[in-house]
């Protein structure tokens, strides 16, 4: 019995409880059975949490899209509306499983499985708290790429087996966004590898002892903005844009199909949050409450950050988003992971005052790269705001006097 | 390798989010592209002509309403003022003044459904909608002390209008003259500026002038190409020539013109709104005629400036109770009339900014 699961208490209680009471005595070799009942009562424990975790998290949005859109949101399930994503879940099991006539049924209902499978494969390396995690992964953070972007086979197959052009559309941009996004994000990942030394989730949570949001400002910005692009969040959510292809790739689903793409969403919003937690806000570390629970309203406050982008910005058309990614997060990408390498070169363990230092340069880094690629992307294009002059039309004194 | 590839062509609508109601394109795209397009409309016809051709002259203004129905007033106006042209009457001043009021906040409201549903179709995901609405709520509460309906309004009457305004409604109309500029400028801070909104409709689908004045296009649109044709200046009605107003035209004609156009334009009114309020004297609302009138054969033709452009109610009498023809000039429905042209090469994304940009409704487009 090797491997990071023994360390998890659920785990070792039930091994042991399985072990001592349910085998009858001179069974030998039935640790196996142990291990997978054990095993297997402790993904249930977290998939069911991330699930119960993320359809209050739609109330969540829900709630707080309500308030920045000037109205209330949902109130009437149960007290303050609690209840309303039991409410969703049930008017979603309880409708009409439909299939387009011209479907490819099996990759049809194979898609939404498949969307929700990468959700949870990601789930199994990401610690909720001071030692608990399924798998403290030595690769993990490479794993988690590596995974998320199989996301994008499910929304392609989704949109294919469709046979609706609005799927099609959806999946295409969906395709087209997901590659050009996965590169910056995988960039500002590697400086937060080079600084730590690890790819395991739990040792970059242990080496920030300053958070990472303070020394890489640029990855910061680079990953936040390419992982609203890869969750199809706002201002990148052309895969299902509403207004110009009505949902995308999912436009032919309903039922629990649709409902199983939706929770995937809004489980991957999550997951986000809490990468984004992990990697650049110290995860559960200097908790002021206990750890797990530290750890949760942290990612409920990266969410947040999400849930305001999504009230406030207009979408970009699918050509502004790839030149975004190639043009300006690529070379943001390049230039911060250059910078945590020569850092990493210089102090090559850094002391806490070492890394104030460290913070100080990047974020003149950040700032001077952010204004030059601005202001190169912008070139050529931007046009003064007010062209539209009130009364005066262009070669006339005052519209007053045309007439 | 060069790929093989085909344009599909895809039936946009009369069923989608973005079409404003039941329209209808027949797109081909290239891709993302937009290769041609031909646009289908008629299934929101009602057949409004013909039913007013069948009534009352005074029945015909509930008609009316259920033109574009989110500018009830103005096209309540343009119907009675052809009537009145039809039986040369004149209208009491309190009654003129009223009317130019009910118009200009009717416009306003117009206008804010036209720039929320336009961020709408950009993708701001319903925010923009629900501040919009905040404020047209405010100008229906308004409506509603004047007649008693928000939406379907029938608040005006040949010679005049319904009924003088209930004690209470200058206050509040005071007060929305004082909110409105502020909510408007909030509006602006929001989104004139942000920069996502700027690369998505500057430059984009441009209309030049030669070409909206072949088209026929009126209103905001053909304003937005540098224009200055307002039929309030150019064939003043009721009492639009006491009140002092610029005319807002645009530079380039492209969806961020047709967009800050409105915005423009809701300042203006509210310079007349409070024009108005200074202006306005007692008297009588309505003019003293019978219940069942019988104008003298001949025909007439009032063209206002709707929120959308030129509407005109093309009456004939032949003396009889009942219009022997009414002919809605529809501006929306006109307007739409250049959409390819402006469409084709730009993006799928583009095609639905634009068209939420001429700002349509459906109910008077199919009539």
């Amino acid at each position: 019995m090797e491997g990071a699961l023994r360390d998890n208490t659920i785990f070792s209680s039930v091994y042991d409880f399985v072990l001592n009471h349910v085998v009858p005595d001179g069974w030998d070799g039935w640790e196996w059975a142990a291990y997978g009942i054990a095993a297997m009562s402790v993904i249930m424990l977290v998939v069911n949490s991330l699930f119960a975790l993320t359809t209050w998290y739609t109330y969540f949005e829900r709630r707080l899209l309500g308030r920045f859109q000037n109205r209330i949101g949902p109130n009437r399930a149960g007290p303050f509306g609690l209840l309303q994503p039991i409410a969703d879940a049930i008017k979603l099991l309880t409708k009409e499983d439909t299939l387009p006539r011209a479907s490819d049924r099996l990759i049809f209902n194979v898609a939404p499985v498949l969307m929700l499978a990468t959700t949870f494969m990601i789930v199994a390396v990401i610690p909720f708290g001071e030692g608990s995690f399924l798998a403290d992964l030595n690769i993990g953070i490479l794993y988690i790429s590596g995974v998320s972007s199989m996301a994008v086979i499910a929304i392609l197959m989704a949109g294919w087996a469709s046979a609706n052009k609005y799927a099609m559309f959806g999946s295409m941009r969906a395709v087209a966004a997901l590659i050009s996004y996965e590169i910056p994000v995988v960039l500002s990942l590697l400086s937060v590898v080079i600084l730590t030394g690890s790819m395991s989730l739990v040792d970059i949570v242990e080496g920030q002892s300053l958070p990472y949001l303070l020394v890489l400002p640029l990855a910061f910005l680079v990953f936040v903005v390419g992982i609203s692009a890869e969750l199809n969040r706002p201002p990148f959510d052309l895969a299902e844009a509403e207004s110009e292809i009505i949902a995308g790739y999912h436009t032919e689903y309903s039922g629990m199909k649709f409902g199983i793409f939706q929770l995937a969403e809004f489980a991957n919003v999550l997951l986000a949050s809490a990468i984004i937690t992990l990697i650049f806000l110290q995860g559960w570390r200097w908790a002021i409450l206990p750890s797990h629970l530290w750890f949760l309203l942290k990612v409920f406050g990266t969410a947040t950050l999400f849930i305001w982008i999504r009230a406030t910005l207009p979408r970009l058309r699918i050509d502004q988003v790839l030149a975004f990614a190639w043009k300006f997060l690529l070379p943001l990408g390049l230039i911060n992971v250059l910078a945590a390498a020569i850092e990493k070169l210089v102090w090559a363990d850094p002391s806490n005052s070492e890394l104030l230092l460290m913070a100080t340069i990047n974020w003149g880094v950040a700032i001077v790269a952010v204004a030059v690629f601005a202001t190169a992307v912008n070139n050529g294009r931007h046009v003064p705001v007010h062209t539209v002059i009130a009364g005066v039309p262009p070669g006339v004194s005052s519209a007053e006097g045309v007439y | 390798m060069a790929l093989n590839t085909q344009p599909v062509t895809i039936n946009i609508g009369p069923h989608h989010p973005s079409t404003h109601g039941v329209f209808r394109m027949r797109v081909t795209f290239d891709g993302e592209n937009i290769q041609d397009m031909e646009m289908v409309v008629g299934y929101l016809h009602r057949g409004t002509e013909k039913l007013a051709e069948e009534r009352q002259y005074t029945q015909v203004i509930t008609l009316t309403d259920r033109l574009d129905y989110v500018a009830s007033m103005t096209n309540n106006q343009a119907f009675v003022l052809s009537c009145e042209q039809l039986l040369h009457m004149q209208v009491p001043e309190r009654g003129m003044y009223l009317r130019v009021i009910a118009a200009e906040l009717q416009r306003i409201a117009s206008h804010l459904i036209g720039i929320g549903f336009f961020l709408q179709d950009l993708g701001a995901f319903a925010t923009p909608v629900m501040y919009c609405f905040r404020e047209r709520e405010r100008i229906l509460d308004l409506f509603e002390m004047l007649c008693g309906a928000r939406v379907t309004v029938s608040y005006m009457r040949i010679g005049g209008v319904f009924a003088d305004t209930p004690d209470d409604f200058w206050p509040a109309y005071r007060r929305l003259l004082d909110d409105l500029p502020n909510y408007i400028d909030e509006l602006d801070r929001l989104l004139s500026t942000n920069e996502i909104l700027l690369i998505r409709t500057k430059n984009v689908a441009i209309l030049d002038p030669a070409q909206a004045i072949n088209g026929s296009i009126t209103g905001p649109v053909l304003r937005s190409t540098g224009v200055a044709w307002d039929l309030r200046k150019a064939n003043p009605y009721d009492v639009y020539d006491r009140l002092k107003f610029d005319v807002p035209v645009g530079a380039v004609g492209d969806n961020y013109d047709r967009f800050a156009i409105r915005l423009a334009e809701i300042r203006q009114s509210l310079r007349m709104l409070q024009q108005c309020a200074i202006q306005i004297e007692p008297g009588p609302v309505r003019a003293t005629m019978e219940m069942l009138f019988r104008p003298p054969p001949g025909e007439a033709y009032v063209p206002i400036e709707s929120p959308k452009g030129e509407l005109g109610f093309y009456l004939v009498s032949d003396g009889s109770i009942a219009p022997y023809r009414c002919h809605v000039r529809a501006p929306s429905y006109i307007n739409l009339s250049l959409l390819k042209e402006m469409l084709v090469g730009w993006k799928l994304a583009d095609m639905i900014v634009t068209f939420g940009s001429i700002d349509i409704n459906m109910g008077e487009v199919d009539r």
